[in-house]
């Protein structure tokens, strides 16, 4: 039997056990997955041959539903399947299964999926992270070699940070959007969970480059991995000190610490630098995020597909009310309201205009620091290792600052990647690495030195 | 005292690509309902919106035809509201930064301002009578593209409003940018309407929608107009009126033939919620390879300007160098004659009277080549046919597809000039008419016309009458 069914069984069997029971799953087909496994035997010089690959359930497949753990996409089948998915395909590799994630990937936990959350993969009492929770779970398991999340606003870094695995999220435009569910359109972008550093990068280099599909996606050939040289010689790599507050967490300090070591004892210049208007970043966000999303999801109306509750005698607008009602769950529902409200006639100047103006401040903040001669820019990638599930449930805000330290790359349109950096009290921490948008070579070679150098099983020191 | 109307007018137009707006979507009309939609134009998960290039270009060319500022960089923006026929929720248009500002186009003496021109798709169409107590949706239109083009407020009556709407007609077909065809709703007009005393503030202001014709447009405005005049006036003759608010309320009427019916009181006041299209990046017209200056340079002449030309190059009078120009199909085919040999005035005549008839009788298709017409015109300068004969002709050539000189040959029209055949005839009619002929030589010369009837008459019409008159007055004034 070849290598590459062997491990796909291998993969079908983890996906059937830790899959299930860190409810990381949202759909498999072992035969499907098995014959997929055939056909790559006998194409193995495919770039991808047998990688066995987990698809987040917010973009589109032929071969499974695509529900956004949500209510109101039960059951939905795409009749077409996104960009990513195919060259995935084309590229060899095995697509295994549907993972779950906050419902149309509006969470940092998981906790928001309709189908119940994903556990951490070492922890079941803590969230493994979000909203691509599913994927990162199920990579950190060993159950599939690389899986597919999205990003509007850090959810592939962070979890990815939690479960102690590599997260990226290319620069807008990087990868086509074509079949990945919107959410906030000018910020969500397809990025990729890996165990290693150079896995992420094949897996990215086979998805990106230009797509005619897709009127955003930058007009570029495909991302080619990079050399992955020994030092970092000629690196600068900036640290803002707006992202080590006093009251950081002490372990995730220690962590980026040890980093800053690794990446001035592989030859890096590394300096202090400022981006001044951090702290705008998360109010923008969720401005602009729910505001795009209001809109991006207004088509789930029942009229067409999915989900529909028509009340009797009720008109076509009684429809809309109550399968939107009984669909969404209360966190889409209060974005939905956000998003809207801020659009609306008379607050549309003061919260979507002005937010679209501070976007512009933080995006010129990360300018001028890579302008000002640095490659790099190194920061935690979460302020706390991963939380106790329910904790933040009450508390929309405080779940909402999980990701502060993440979604200004998404602000800014920029390349980041979570890189595992040891552990504290046990549990991952991740460091995370920002470039400037198209400098992903960089960005990767950076985190392959950090790879090697910091032991992830380790206590941080 | 008198009251001004106030007229202004949206008109959506649907712009002739072969593919749909944002994808690749045929838009042909008239197909089976949602044989012409994929994931794009469903607005299905994930898909995503690409623009179509030849649309953009044919805005633009409408844009500068309209005698817009065409800017180089606009930006789509999402027009957000829920209806079934609207798949995605919003609809993608231009809000802020439009295609194309401050343009307009004249109507005779006066010159109506444009105040914007967008581009934007349309959305499905909902079918309330297809089944019982439910409805479908035909998505087939869906996202096919439109440009809507706004006036100012500048039409002072419903006769104007016509007049501009024919106006703009006629320059888009100009331009062949629309089939402008009100029918199957390729030209929609929505038309807002306030009246007020002369110097005073603007009006309150009601739209009035789907009208299915031009007509249907004048005949409803002037039903809005009179309806609010009365309004205001019963208002103002109340004893107790002290001003205040207009008794007008913002209602929205439809009027398919020109009849008012109040609309539905929609159920939420609509707040669009317009922001920028996130899934576009602005429209860049260099990324899309048009550089407007081009555009207009290789602009066709205009309704305008060829009248204008008609008038002066072939001697016309306004009118007809109107009706001339009045399409470009009617223009191209007049100027064809005059360059098969025609004089212009002869050209016109023939253009604006049977050529036009016979078109008119068989869908606006021109039956005769202008190169046979000029060679049927030739016969008649030649006198070789009468010119009633050869408009007889005409209509026969024209569903015969023959050539002129065979057809009036085939039908024995040929004019007959022979001398020694024409004294047959007028001999035979002498002999005939004794009498007659007595009492013009007695000095009763107006029996001249009836020895020419009679003539004619022998000759069943081929005698060349002017040649026949010459040989029968000689040969009566002869004894």
């Amino acid at each position: 039997m070849s290598d590459i069914r062997a491990r796909a069984r291998e993969a079908a069997d983890r996906i059937e056990t830790d899959g299930r029971r860190l409810n990381a799953v949202l759909a498999f087909d072992r035969d499907g997955l098995l014959r997929q496994a055939d056909a790559a035997a006998g194409r193995r010089q495919a770039p991808l041959a047998g990688v066995v690959i987990g698809v987040k359930d917010n973009i589109a497949t032929l071969e499974y539903p695509t529900t956004c753990a949500s209510r109101i996409l039960e059951g939905y089948r795409s009749p077409y399947e996104a960009t990513a998915v195919r060259r995935l395909k084309e590229a060899g590799a095995l697509i295994a299964c549907k993972t779950n994630l906050d419902e149309f990937a509006m969470g940092s936990s998981t906790e928001h999926s309709a189908y119940g959350r994903t556990l951490h993969p070492e922890r079941p009492e803590l969230v493994c992270g979000g909203s691509s929770g599913g994927s990162a779970a199920l990579v950190a398991a060993g159950a599939v070699d690389a899986a597919l999340g999205s990003e509007t606003g850090g959810s592939v870094r962070q979890p990815a940070a939690f479960c102690g695995v590599v997260g990226v999220k290319p620069t807008y435009g990087r990868v086509s959007r074509y079949g990945l569910v919107a959410f906030g359109s000018s910020l969500d972008q397809i990025g990729v969970v890996a165990r290693s550093v150079v896995m992420a990068a094949n897996v990215l280099s086979v998805i990106s480059g230009r797509d005619p599909n897709d009127a955003t996606c930058a007009d570029r050939e495909p991302f080619r991995p990079p050399e992955f040289p020994r030092d970092l010689a000629g690196f600068t790599v900036g640290v803002p000190a707006e992202y080590f507050p006093r009251d950081l967490d002490p372990g995730i300090r220690a962590g980026c610490e040890q980093a800053k070591r690794a990446l001035r004892e592989a030859g890096a210049s590394v300096r202090e630098i400022s981006l001044p208007n951090t702290r705008l970043a998360i109010p923008t966000y969720y401005i602009i995020a729910p505001a795009e999303a209001s809109s991006n999801l207004a088509r789930y109306d029942g009229a067409r597909y999915g989900l529909r509750v028509a009340p009797p005698d009720g008109d076509v607008h009684a429809m809309f009310r109550a399968t939107r009602g009984a669909g969404f769950g209360p966190e889409v529902r209060r974005r939905i309201l956000v998003g809207t409200y801020v659009l609306s006639a008379g607050y549309y100047d003061a919260y979507y205009r002005k937010a679209c103006a501070a976007r512009a401040l933080i995006a010129q903040d990360f300018t001028r620091a890579f302008q000002s001669g640095v490659d790099l820019i190194l920061t935690p990638t979460t302020p706390t290792t991963a939380f106790r599930a329910g904790e933040k449930m009450d508390d929309p805000v405080a779940m909402y600052l999980a990701d502060v330290f993440v979604c200004p790359a998404n602000l800014a349109w920029l390349c980041a990647i979570s890189v595992p950096a040891g552990r504290s009290n046990g549990l991952p921490v991740g460091v995370q690495l920002i470039g400037p948008q198209f400098g992903e070579a960089r960005l990767f070679q950076a985190a392959a030195v950090l790879e090697r150098a910091l032991d992830a099983q380790a206590e941080v020191r | 005292m008198s009251w001004e109307t106030v007229i202004g007018l949206e008109v959506h137009v649907q712009l002739k690509t072969r593919t749909k707006m944002f994808c690749a979507c045929s838009t042909a009309f008239g197909d089976p309902p949602n044989t012409h939609v994929c994931p794009v134009c469903l607005g299905l998960p994930g898909a995503l919106p690409r623009p179509n290039q030849g649309a953009v270009r044919l805005a633009v060319r409408a844009a500068l035809a309209l005698g817009c500022t065409v800017h180089r960089t606009s930006v789509f923006a999402r027009k957000n509201y829920f209806y079934p026929d609207l798949p995605k929720g919003y609809q993608i248009s231009q809000f802020e930064r439009p295609l194309a500002t401050n343009g307009q186009l004249s109507i005779g003496d006066k010159s109506i301002g444009i105040t914007r021109l967008h581009l934007e798709e349309d959305a499905g169409k909902s079918l309330h009578d297809r089944f019982p107590q439910a409805t479908a949706v035909d998505f087939n239109r869906c996202g096919v593209p439109l440009i809507e083009i706004v006036t100012e407020p500048d039409l002072r009556s419903p006769e104007e409003a016509r007049r501009y709407l024919v106006a703009l007609k006629q320059v888009l077909e100009y331009l062949e940018v629309s089939d402008c065809n009100m029918e199957e709703g390729s030209l929609r007009v929505d038309a807002n309407l306030s009246v007020r005393r002369p110097g005073d503030p603007l009006g309150t202001k009601q739209e009035v929608k789907n009208m299915n014709s031009f007509a249907a447009v004048e005949r409803a405005l002037g039903k809005l107009r009179d309806q609010q005049i009365a309004a205001l006036e019963a208002w103002q003759r109340d004893p107790q009126w002290k001003g205040g608010d207009s008794p007008i309320s913002l209602t929205t009427f439809t009027a398919r033939t020109g009849d008012l019916t109040p609309m539905r009181v929609k159920e939420e006041s609509h707040d669009y919620r317009y922001f920028p299209e996130p899934d576009l990046p602005p429209l860049d017209l260099t990324w899309y390879d048009i550089d407007p200056e081009i555009e207009r340079a290789t602009l066709p002449e205009l309704p305008a300007a060829k009248a204008a030309r008609f008038a002066t190059d072939y001697g016309l009078p306004a009118y007809d160098a109107g009706v001339l120009s009045a399409t470009r199909s009617i223009a191209d085919y007049f100027e064809a004659v005059v360059k098969a040999g025609v004089d212009g005035k002869e050209a016109a005549n023939w253009v604006m009277g049977p050529v036009l008839q016979d078109a008119n009788e068989n869908a606006g298709v021109f039956r005769v080549p202008p190169q046979r017409l000029a060679a049927l015109v030739q016969l008649v300068r030649q006198a070789a046919v009468s010119l009633q004969a050869a408009k007889q002709v005409f209509s026969v050539i024209a569903s015969s597809n023959e050539d002129p000189q065979a057809a009036v040959e085939r039908l024995g029209l040929l004019q007959v000039g022979d001398q020694d055949q024409l004294r047959t005839w007028i001999d035979s009619v002498l002999q005939a008419h004794p009498e007659e002929r007595r009492r013009y030589q007695a000095g009763e010369t107006k029996l001249l016309a009836f020895f020419m009837g009679q003539v004619m008459r022998a000759s069943r019409g081929k005698a060349d009458p002017k040649a026949a008159q010459e040989l029968l007055r000689l040969t009566l004034d002869q004894k």
